[in-house]
């Protein structure tokens, strides 16, 4: 059934901090590395070791240039996956059934053995979240980790989607966004979170937070005269005039 | 977006196909073809084939053509299913219609009728069709009820180009249809002039600022993609040539698909000796015309997606 559940129970999602991020792409590269094996697996590479390679990937990390306007230039690392959108465009636009969103956690996946590879979901999704197997013939996503996120042979704390587990920087934060009281929403509202392409109106469940304003004081920035290195004299104040000149 | 040539086929040739039904069904109501057998076989092998080999060709860009069947059933939601339920939903009274033409000669009464729903169903196979594009919001050119208007009012152009183009050879060329066909080709001609002011000058509420959130900081670039050779994302959605070659393509389109016909059937009617060569030089213009505006169409159109990526 691809018409979305009217309430999800919970809203399970990331909150990306583009403050901390550091661009290490770790969160990509993890994410490849436990989902080739996992639900959607595998995450087909096509000429990896070629001129040209190219694969399928549910995680990308894009670099961004702010040109602040006191014209100070700031680089911004931004990852982006599947943002498991509330109004879905990629569900609705499926016409066999193998996307869905589901009620219980609001996970947005894709039924492989339904999927007839038509690519009208990532031609809907306004966010390039989807990415075609062009070797499978299906399309693939993100699934937040669901055979992480709920296996119970797993250490507790492991039981996080695998960008968010392996983030060095902790730039990734996972957890339900639909509890207005849970730490995430917390931290959504202290920080201003905000939504990717309003304008879309998809009401993504992942919310980013922005980077916080930089202390940029001119006077750190000018160069100053260096100091007298030995104001008492001595051996190193001779050393000092001497070097002076 | 990238243009699939599967689907440049399927949405023209069965355009043509379906504008074919919907004229075939309301001029046979109105009593103004000829019940000749042949005839009958012709444009019914002529739409139906278009149809049914556009329908076939579309299932070739599926990564799965052996589950194309599965399309079926999301009709609730999904315009691409509803337009497959409306396509198969057509072949019912276009079949009945074309059966008891060709079998049983007979066109008129409940025939007559039937001919009626053929070219109602087709009609809202082409909407539905033309939909699925115009339903997608991350595809601001498309995102407009202009396109379903300009997928109809080609689809009877096309339709009606090879209509006359057999009338012709069956010696029962109709004025009416030739200057019917010249309305249509001028109010198509009209929206689709319509639909490039309107990309062209259309604001995009999507940019890099709302893609990344970052927008009110200042002015934002993009410094590096996240890899180093292209992937899915960007060789799907991120077409060049013809966006490089757009205002030639539009001109080569506006050429073959609206002023050669209109001036090729204007002296049809005028010289009717040598009607049958200008009709099918007509219909193979058109033709050509149509596969070049739909390429265009798609190839034109930018995804939001792009706002992410260094052009």
């Amino acid at each position: 059934m691809t018409s979305l559940p009217k309430n999800t129970e919970r809203k399970l999602g990331l909150v990306i901090d583009l403050d901390v991020c550091v661009g290490c792409h770790a969160c990509s590269v993890n994410c490849k590395e436990w989902n080739t094996s996992g639900y959607h697996g595998p995450l087909t590479d096509t000429n990896p070791y070629g001129e040209e390679p190219s694969g399928v990937w549910f995680n990308r990390v894009h670099s961004y240039e702010i040109e602040h306007t006191n014209g100070h230039a700031q680089t911004i690392y931004f990852p982006k996956s599947c943002l498991h959108c509330e109004d879905a465009p990629c569900v609705t636009v499926c016409p066999t059934g193998a996307s869905y969103k589901r009620s219980e956690d609001g996970i947005v996946l894709v039924d492989e053995d339904l999927c007839i590879g038509c690519k009208l979901c990532s031609w809907a999704c306004p966010y390039g979240a989807r990415e075609y197997d062009s070797h499978e013939g299906v399309m693939k996503k993100c699934t937040l980790c669901i055979d992480k996120i709920y296996n119970k042979n797993l250490p507790e704390e492991s039981r996080q989607p695998a960008c968010v587990s392996t983030c060095p920087a902790n730039a990734r934060h996972f957890g339900d966004l639909g509890d207005p009281e849970s730490e995430l929403s917390k931290k959504v509202r202290e920080r201003g979170g905000f939504d990717l392409m309003p304008e879309q109106k998809t009401q993504p469940i992942n919310k980013y937070l922005p980077p916080r304003t930089r202390q940029m004081k001119p006077e750190l920035i000018q160069k100053t005269e260096l100091e007298d290195a030995s104001p008492e004299g001595g051996f190193l104040g001779w050393i000092d005039k001497i070097l002076e000149d | 977006m990238h243009p699939a040539y599967s689907v440049i086929f399927f949405t023209t040739a069965s355009g043509v196909g379906y504008g074919m039904l919907i004229l075939i069904g309301i001029l046979n109501a109105l009593g103004y073809l000829s019940n000749d057998v042949t005839y009958g076989i012709i444009i019914f092998l002529l739409s139906l084939g278009l149809i049914t080999c556009g329908l076939l060709a579309s299932t070739f860009h599926l990564g799965h053509p052996e589950r194309a069947w599965r399309a079926l059933k999301e009709w609730r939601s999904s315009w691409l299913s509803r337009e497959g339920v409306m396509a198969l939903l057509t072949y019912i009274p276009a079949c009945l219609l074309a059966i008891n033409w060709i079998i049983f000669g007979q066109t008129n009464g409940v025939n007559a009728a039937t001919g009626l729903i053929s070219s109602f169903c087709s009609i809202l196979t082409v909407y539905c069709t033309a939909m699925i594009y115009a339903s997608l919001r991350a595809i601001p050119a498309w995102n407009t009820p202009i396109v379903p208007t300009n997928f109809l009012l080609l689809s009877l152009t096309t339709g009606c180009f090879y209509l006359n183009a057999v009338d012709v050879f069956f010696g029962q060329s109709s004025l009416e249809l030739l200057v019917i066909n010249l309305i249509f080709i001028s109010s198509a001609a009209f929206v689709k002039i319509k639909y490039w002011n309107l990309i062209d000058n259309g604001k995009d509420h999507t940019t890099i600022g709302t893609a990344t959130g970052l927008g009110a900081l200042g002015k934002i670039s993009v410094l590096e993609n996240p890899h180093s050779s292209k992937n899915y994302l960007q060789r799907e959605m991120g077409f060049k040539i013809a966006r490089k070659h757009s205002r030639k393509l539009r001109k080569i389109t506006i050429f073959f698909l609206f002023i050669l016909p209109i001036l090729l059937i204007a002296i049809s009617i005028g010289v009717q000796r040598i009607a049958y060569i200008l009709l099918i030089t007509t219909a193979i213009s058109g033709s050509v015309g149509i596969i070049i505006e739909r390429w265009l169409f798609f190839a034109e159109a930018k995804h939001v997606v792009a706002n992410y990526y260094n052009s």
